[in-house]
């Protein structure tokens, strides 16, 4: 089975993000970058599945030259390959992003892709359906549960209050969140053996952004708070505050 | 320049509307009445549409296209993309407001595959300048806001919950109400969804919720949430996890706030041993008053919150419950 996972490379979630000089983007001087968290469930789900159905794994990142290193994580976690979509533009409009994704899954050729939910970093949550759309096949979004035989998926995807149980038939995309799987860490042999295994780079080129970054801004500070006190003596005045001066309950 | 807004009508089983989506009508109705001349629709994918497009009308709606389907029993993600999909082909409109729930979430990047449209997704503001549509969403954990524009409209805007209000409900508003026929191809239906299991939890959901009562590792095991939900009870609140929590295996997965778990924006988010690591932060700052109850006092939790009380979470929750009680 040809199994693909999309990978991106995102700020530390403890990084300081400060905006650059021209305000439209950050400044990444300083900023170590990651695997974005939600991919590691969609490379660990990418690794069962091989497992279990046979096939290969290869990894996809669009990005500059340094998110060759995501991939190099994902290929030392056990995938057996990387693509890199090299490209230097700022990849902001996801619908951009999603249809060079789309061109090169189509060429590729797939029976399952998998994707994180959402980067850290941009917070779109919204490639991997694109991704599916334009490639017409059935998408599944924040999967919580699944199983995948040669033909056909099933599982479940959290809602509010419970949960949705889906199957459709393959080819199919996936978007991961955190309870799918534990991500297995990348052993040192992992690692080593990462180096040796191929990695393919391709330039690529975005379609002018129709979702345009306009201005990035720090957000309003919160009002300076107040201590109401020590231990249950406080909560009168807590109760208080709230029903009479925040009137929020 | 008059500005045409289509909402999309989530209703929960088909009975009533989801406060995300009075939200968007209240959204939509802002935008259309700041431009002049324009008309707030509502795509109503349904069985049977009842008393809903009325009550769509009271909210906000101008007009409603009903779109009654046997497939549209439960959240079809291609049945109801198709839906929305023809009500903007009907009603060519510059804005398109989805709720940001966890089917509004699933449904707007596959609208904006289909009308080819840019969609941004959890925004928290939005404005008009002229006839140009501009929205502030949070990125990078909420350390920034990110001020986008479009280059080509519809733009598909999914919104926080709790981030935009509803308009005073006024039944004697009256839409136009409108049969929207779907056309439903095979690949519409090719993903099924065979089934909903309810949660064992009585509370709201955490990202839905008005008021949130949320614990962290200082809540030492998973038997000590009951408190937390005691208290969320006495105020009709849900109830959060931070990770550390949700880790421990003290909470499911889906009551995770922060930046690998949900962001939500009540009204009310009462942190209860909680230190307040950014991860966590990003999740909650968005909230309009925050309590924060901790031993430590030097916990950043307190950096944020409008009101904080130091000490332990077993002394200060249950005295909380009782002088709610006491004055309910």
């Amino acid at each position: 089975m040809n199994i693909l996972v999309c990978v991106k490379q995102v700020p530390d979630t403890e990084a300081r993000v400060q905006i650059a000089g021209e305000g439209k983007s950050i400044d990444i001087q300083d900023v170590n970058f990651i695997l974005n968290p939600f991919d590691e469930f969609a490379v660990e789900e990418a690794l069962l599945t091989k497992e279990k159905v046979g096939g290969e794994v290869t990894v996809i990142s669009l990005g500059n030259e340094s998110a060759g290193s995501v991939i190099l994580t994902a290929m030392a976690m056990g995938a057996d390959k990387g693509l890199l979509l090299k490209t230097n533009s700022q990849a902001d409009d996801p619908f951009q992003v999603a249809r060079v994704l789309a061109a090169q899954i189509a060429e590729t050729g797939f029976e399952v892709v998998f994707f994180g939910k959402q980067a850290v970093g941009n917070q779109h949550g919204q490639v991997g359906l694109l991704v599916a759309e334009l490639l017409g096949v059935p998408a599944i979004s924040e999967v919580s549960e699944l199983e995948i035989d040669q033909k056909s998926a099933r599982g479940k995807r959290e809602i509010e209050g419970g949960n949705e149980i889906f199957q459709c038939s393959l080819p199919a995309v996936f978007t991961t969140q955190k309870g799918l799987n534990e991500p297995r860490y990348p052993s040192l042999k992992g690692r080593m053996a990462a180096k040796k295994k191929p990695l393919d780079i391709r330039a690529v080129e975005l379609a002018e952004a129709r979702f345009v970054i306009e201005s990035l801004s720090y957000p309003p500070q919160r009002p300076r708070g107040r201590i109401l006190g020590d231990g249950a003596q406080a909560a009168a005045e807590l109760v208080r505050c709230l029903r009479e001066e925040a009137k929020v309950i | 320049m008059a500005l045409n807004v289509l909402v999309f009508a989530e209703t929960t089983d088909g009975l009533s509307l989801k406060k995300s989506t009075r939200e968007a009508l209240g959204a939509g109705r802002r935008i259309v009445d700041k431009t002049g001349g324009g008309e707030v629709s509502a795509a109503l994918p349904v069985v049977s549409s009842g008393e809903l497009p009325a009550a769509l009308a009271a909210w906000g709606a101008d007009r409603v296209l009903v779109a009654e389907s046997s497939e549209f029993a439960s959240y079809s993600p291609g049945g109801f993309t198709a839906a929305v999909v023809a009500a903007a082909r009907k009603t060519q409109p510059s804005a398109i407001l989805i709720g940001g729930t966890a089917h509004g979430k699933d449904l707007t990047p596959r609208l904006s595959a289909r009308l080819e449209a840019p969609a941004a997704t959890d925004c928290i503001s939005i404005e008009i300048e002229g006839d140009k549509i501009f929205v502030l969403r949070p990125a990078y954990g909420g350390k920034v806001q990110m001020k986008v524009g479009f280059g080509k409209l519809p733009a598909i805007l999914a919104l926080r919950p709790n981030a935009f209000e509803a308009l005073p409900e006024d039944s004697s508003r009256k839409a136009e109400v409108e049969t929207l026929e779907v056309p439903l191809e095979e690949k519409d239906l090719a993903l099924k969804i065979t089934g909903t299991e309810k949660s064992k939890s009585e509370r709201p959901d955490v990202a839905e919720s008005d008021l949130v009562v949320s614990g962290g590792r200082g809540m030492r095991e998973s038997e000590n949430f009951r408190l937390l939900e005691e208290l969320a009870e006495a105020l009709g609140a849900g109830v959060g996890a931070s990770r550390a929590a949700v880790d421990a295996g003290w909470r499911p997965h889906g009551d995770q706030v922060g930046q690998t778990g949900k962001f939500v924006s009540p009204s009310l988010y009462i942190a209860c041993g909680i230190s307040g690591a950014v991860q966590h932060l990003a999740g909650m700052i968005g909230s309009k008053v925050i309590v924060a109850i901790n031993k430590d006092p030097d916990a950043p939790i307190f950096k944020v919150a409008n009101y904080g009380i130091v000490g332990d979470v077993f002394d200060v929750v249950p005295a909380i419950i009782q002088e709610l009680k006491k004055n309910a």
